[in-house]
């Protein structure tokens, strides 16, 4: 069971947390092909090693977070607040802040 | 008992007498006595039958790695299997019985098993019981190899769980652990000290910080640290019947915990879990009266136990010296020492020389002799290769055989925390090949004292390889890892599993050293080649009731009850479970069955007035600037045209396309949005907003707020719905035409707040009065009277889903799966046509989306009287697939008693006025008419009155 450092909360256990898939997925325009919609819905990188993702602290602040973590050896190299970008001592492959603000403007 | 077997000496420690029972058989043993200790002193040779063999064994460890001497505790309710006798403390009336053997331990018929043991190598069960089917087999197969018995009955004690934290956690109260607990608490450290026996340092006590748990095993690592352990808190008091027992659970007093579990996060796990000695190989080297050479001296030290009369110790290494001393000191007679090193340690031999003991060199035993109890041991000098076998052999009489085979140390919970596993061929065994950055390995684990100069010859090499055990808990020879290699299962996890080597409870504790050379040798590799098999856990069985903890009976999980639960139960509601929510069924009278009360609840609804509690109906409140933008992008519906004082039905989905949740929306105020969800989603709903909200939509000013525990809900419904809800005096005007149909009203009533709804899932004029949770049970009081007149009485979930279904309306997670897009159900033009972009929207034009043949909503009318039934299959006349849907919900017409149904079917929209055929296990049970969703009242002219 991993110990999660939650930056408002500190270490808790994994228990208390939520898992939700990798961060910083770029969704594309809306106005993309079908391939390139489904390649956003269902490919994920899912590498061995550093991997961006977030977590909410479900049975805590309840509040969305970001982690690095190794998915080989569960070390959480970096933990930093949803909205930030990624810290630029690390980057990771494929992976940009892309644009969410598609859904809710009109086509 | 027999006058050769192990008695207790001279100088064994005092202490108080302790009766117990073995087999029915009333036995003595003395205080700190384990099970196995006392059997030993009282003459035992015989503990068990094997699992496959069925042959005589002995106690031959003294330790958690003890293959035979697994016995089941206590009778009745509490009893348990796989206990093994090493460890468990001898306990006033405790009662032991041997686990394998029938008819009974000393004479087992199966013993016939043994004599056609060639027919039983490995895989025989994979190969002989494949026709018809091992199912067949299996239960014969259990019953003969005697596992355990599981208690019948539901365990009467109590468990408890308690997580811990701490700097260091060290496991193993030996010499190394004892040590390093100390220096870690002197400087200050939080410490925590594990240690399996009742032995542990008096003195530990009083350092502040260190906290000392004996009889505990560490059993798992786990990621960052977290270390479970099993503590035995307290055996059951044989005086404690079950009438104390319930008049301890009335008072109120708590009762006695049996096993602890920690769950201890540690900054530092610091291992000193010592080292297990390993066995030699040799033919009949399972036979009563051979034990290892360490465990013979356990006994000896700590419980005045001499382990037999005529003693030979067999040993590839120095540590068994040590032993042969004692032993000596203690006046038993050590008839020989067989070294299976060419050149032992002079000291070593001068000490026996003088100690009168004769050594033989380069020599190992290569057979016993006995039956149920050992007589002798055949010695065979080594060849100058192993090729060369043996040059002579001699026979030593004796009743006790120590085998030491070189130590290995205990690694498990390293190799759990990801540590890596290397054979060290100096030391003949798995040693660390790598550091882990908060574990540490101490003391004998590290392989301090173990791995000095190098080992003897551990295999015999002539003599029946089928009678040469390497796991004596699963009968594992060496000719089954020559067999399993013939065959080509030859990497050490496949050969585990062919052979069951080292599998269940054993998991690589006792003779994997010389079971890894074993392969090494059949395959013609080194055994530094092989790897070794994954160290899971736990690393010694667990009970189930230590696992569970406090969660069992009432406490397994939460019971959610809405704020009318009382109310309801005094009206005889016959509660059931729906989700987390504990929620009526129905209101079955006296004497009237659960059908019949839902039957009459339907026709009270389609003809009277009836209420209902919807309580659990999911209600979410969104409240900031953005709200209503921030709810507009989950809809398919258009929430901008939502005017105040109306209610839009909505449905929502994921960013996949796929149906999550349907509800309501109003307008509370400018800045205020409600919605409602289904009963089972408003979590879900909640948290998915909210993921939205923070991840997504940053900039979007509003804030979700759940508060559906906040609102009673109360549906009335029913022709008469607007006359009992007028007499109430709402302050607000409830005719047609002022509060039509999806109308809503923030309002007034019985002088408290009241949120009210028109809108309908029984296709009746139906009112959903929202009041502040506390008012609730009021207003259900004064509805039940203002309706007297009219017949008014609540119903139950049961009769509104039927009701549902009759007006064709969804059920999410019912009529729709994880594969339901808006279309398939009718909704594909609201869809489609809404302007802005909302959740999922981009998905539903992807081409599976938009398929022709998609499964789509229909209403199906049986043809005949035989009911429909939900999860039936559906086919059409020119079908070429083995299916073309399945009924999602069902039920016979409130009006006629006709059989209808909604579906799902392959292009049902198109299919009208065809016919299908019904399929239910395996079997056509009817045809159906396809018809449109809607049985009653398809103008809608009843809710909208």
């Amino acid at each position: 069971m991993l110990y999660i450092p939650c930056p408002y909360c500190g270490h808790r256990d994994e228990t208390e947390f939520t898992y939700g898939g990798p961060s910083h997925v770029t969704r594309p325009e809306l106005t993309c092909s079908d391939r390139e919609w489904t390649h956003y819905l269902y490919h994920r990188q899912n590498p061995k090693g550093p991997y961006r993702e977030r977590w909410l602290h479900t049975f805590g602040c309840g509040r969305w977070f970001n982690i690095l973590r190794d998915t080989a050896t569960h070390e959480i190299l970096e933990v930093y607040l949803m909205g930030q970008s990624i810290p630029s001592s690390t980057t990771q492959p494929g992976a940009s802040v892309g644009s969410v603000a598609a859904i809710g403007s009109t086509p | 008992m027999t006058g050769r077997g192990p008695y207790r000496i001279g100088n064994a420690p005092a202490g108080a007498a302790i009766e117990f029972r073995f087999d029915g058989k009333i036995l003595r043993g003395i205080e700190g006595d384990t099970v196995a200790s006392a059997l030993l002193a009282n003459g035992y040779r015989v503990v068990c039958r094997s699992f496959k063999y069925h042959r005589p064994r002995g106690i031959f460890t003294a330790g958690f790695a003890e293959p035979n001497a697994l016995v089941q505790l206590h009778a009745g309710a509490r009893t348990l299997p796989g206990a093994r006798a090493t460890l468990v403390p001898l306990s006033r009336g405790l009662e032991v019985f041997s686990a394998v053997g029938w008819p009974s331990r000393s004479w087992d018929a199966l013993r016939a098993i043994d004599f056609a043991h060639s027919v039983f190598a490995a895989g025989f069960y994979n190969k002989a019981f494949m026709w018809p089917s091992w199912h067949v087999y299996e239960p014969i197969i259990r019953s003969l190899a005697g596992f355990g018995r599981a208690p019948a009955e539901p365990d009467p004690d109590h468990y408890d769980t308690q997580h811990a934290h701490c700097d260091v956690l060290v496991i193993g109260g030996g010499a190394a652990g004892t040590a390093a607990a100390r220096a870690a608490a002197e400087a200050g450290r939080r410490v925590i000290l594990v240690e399996q026996t009742a032995n542990t340092e008096r003195a530990l006590e009083s350092l502040p910080t260190l906290q000392v748990l004996s009889r505990t095993m560490a059993f798992a690592c786990y990621d960052h640290n977290l270390l479970a352990l099993a503590q035995s808190v307290g055996d059951p008091d044989p005086d404690l019947g079950p009438e104390a027992e319930r008049r301890s659970g009335e008072s109120g007093h708590p009762q006695p915990v049996r096993e602890r579990l920690w769950l201890v996060r540690a900054g530092k796990v610091v291992l000193a879990t010592g080292a297990l000695e390993q066995p030699l190989i040799f033919t009949n080297n399972d036979r009563p009266g051979i034990m290892l050479a360490g465990a013979a001296s356990l006994y000896l030290r700590r419980h005045g136990i001499a382990p037999g009369r005529e003693v030979v110790i067999a040993t590839n290494n120095d540590s068994a010296y040590a032993v042969v001393r004692e032993l000596r000191q203690s006046g038993v007679n050590v008839v020989a020492v067989v070294d299976s090193r060419v050149a032992p340690p002079n000291e070593l031999l001068r000490e026996m020389k003088d100690l009168a003991v004769e050594v033989q060199t380069h020599s190992m035993p290569v057979d016993t002799k006995g039956f149920s109890a050992l007589q002798a041991v055949i010695v065979g000098t080594l060849g100058r290769s192993p090729g060369e076998g043996v040059t002579r052999t001699r026979r030593i009489a004796c009743d006790t055989l120590l085998v030491s085979g070189g130590w290995s140390p205990t690694l498990h919970l390293f190799a759990q925390a990801g540590g890596k596993l290397a054979y060290a061929s100096t030391a003949g065994t798995l040693m660390p090949a790598n550091s882990l950055p908060d574990m540490e390995i101490i003391g004998a684990a590290a392989g301090q004292g173990i791995a000095i100069g190098s080992l003897g010859e551990r295999v015999s090499p002539v003599g029946p390889k089928s009678r040469q055990w390497l796991d004596l808990r699963h009968d594992v020879t060496v000719a089954d890892i020559e067999l399993s290699v013939r065959e080509n299962f030859t990497t050490v996890e496949h050969i585990k599993r062919y052979t069951t080597l080292g599998m269940s409870v054993d998991q690589g504790k006792l003779g994997q050293a010389p079971a890894l050379e074993v392969i090494a040798r059949a395959r013609g590799v080194q055994p530094a080649e092989l790897g070794h098999t994954t160290f899971r856990p736990p690393f010694v069985p667990i009970t189930l009731g230590t696992l569970v903890g406090r969660n069992v009976g009432a406490l397994y999980a939460p019971i959610r009850r809405s704020p009318l639960y009382e109310v309801q139960a005094s009206a005889g509601a016959f509660f059931d479970d729906y989700g987390e929510w504990q929620r009526p069924s129905a209101f079955p009278r006296a004497g009237e069955s659960p059908e019949a009360a839902i039957t009459r609840e339907v026709k009270l609804v389609r003809n009277g007035v009836a209420i209902y509690d919807a309580s659990p109906l999911g209600k979410i409140e969104l409240l900031g600037p953005d709200a209503r933008e921030f709810a507009d992008r989950f809809y398919i519906n258009n929430l901008k045209t939502l005017e105040p004082g109306r209610a839009r039905y909505g449905i929502m989905l994921r960013e996949t396309g796929i149906i999550f949740d349907d509800g309501t929306i109003v307008t509370l105020d400018d800045d205020r949005v409600l919605l409602t969800t289904t009963s089972g989603g408003a979590a879900r709903v909640a948290a998915w907003l909210e993921e939205w909200r923070q991840c997504e939509w940053r900039g979007l000013r509003v804030v979700v707020s759940p508060v559906t525990e906040q609102w009673g809900t109360l549906a009335l419904t029913g022709v008469h719905a607007r006359t009992v809800l007028e007499r109430l005096k709402p302050a607000c005007d409830l005719s047609n035409a002022a509060f039509p149909h999806l109308g809503f009203r923030a309002t007034q009533l019985l002088g408290t707040e009241a949120r009210i709804y028109r809108v309908s899932f029984s296709g009746e004029l139906t009112y959903e009065i929202n009041v502040p949770a506390h008012k609730a049970a009021a207003l259900w009081s004064a509805l039940l009277e203002e309706g007297q007149d009219f017949g008014i009485a609540p119903y139950g979930i049961e009769a509104l889903l039927h009701l549902r279904m009759e007006k064709g309306f969804l059920h999410i997670g019912s009529d729709t799966d994880g594969t339901t897009v808006p279309d398939d159900v009718g909704f594909g033009k609201p869809a489609a046509s809404k302007a802005t972009h909302y959740v999922g929207k981009r998905s539903l034009t992807l081409p599976e989306n938009v398929r022709p043949d998609r499964l789509q909503l229909t209403g199906l009318a049986g043809e005949g009287s035989m009911p429909l039934t939900v999860g039936s299959h559906l086919r059409l006349s020119d079908s070429t697939e083995p299916t073309d849907g399945w009924i999602t919900s069902a039920g016979l017409l409130s009006t006629d008693g006709k059989p209808v149904a909604m579906a799902m079917l392959r292009a049902g929209r198109s299919q009208t006025n065809k016919t299908v055929t019904v399929h239910d296990g395996g079997q056509v049970i009817g045809t159906a008419r396809v018809v449109p969703p809607v049985f009653y009242d398809p103008s809608g002219a009843r809710m909208h009155a």
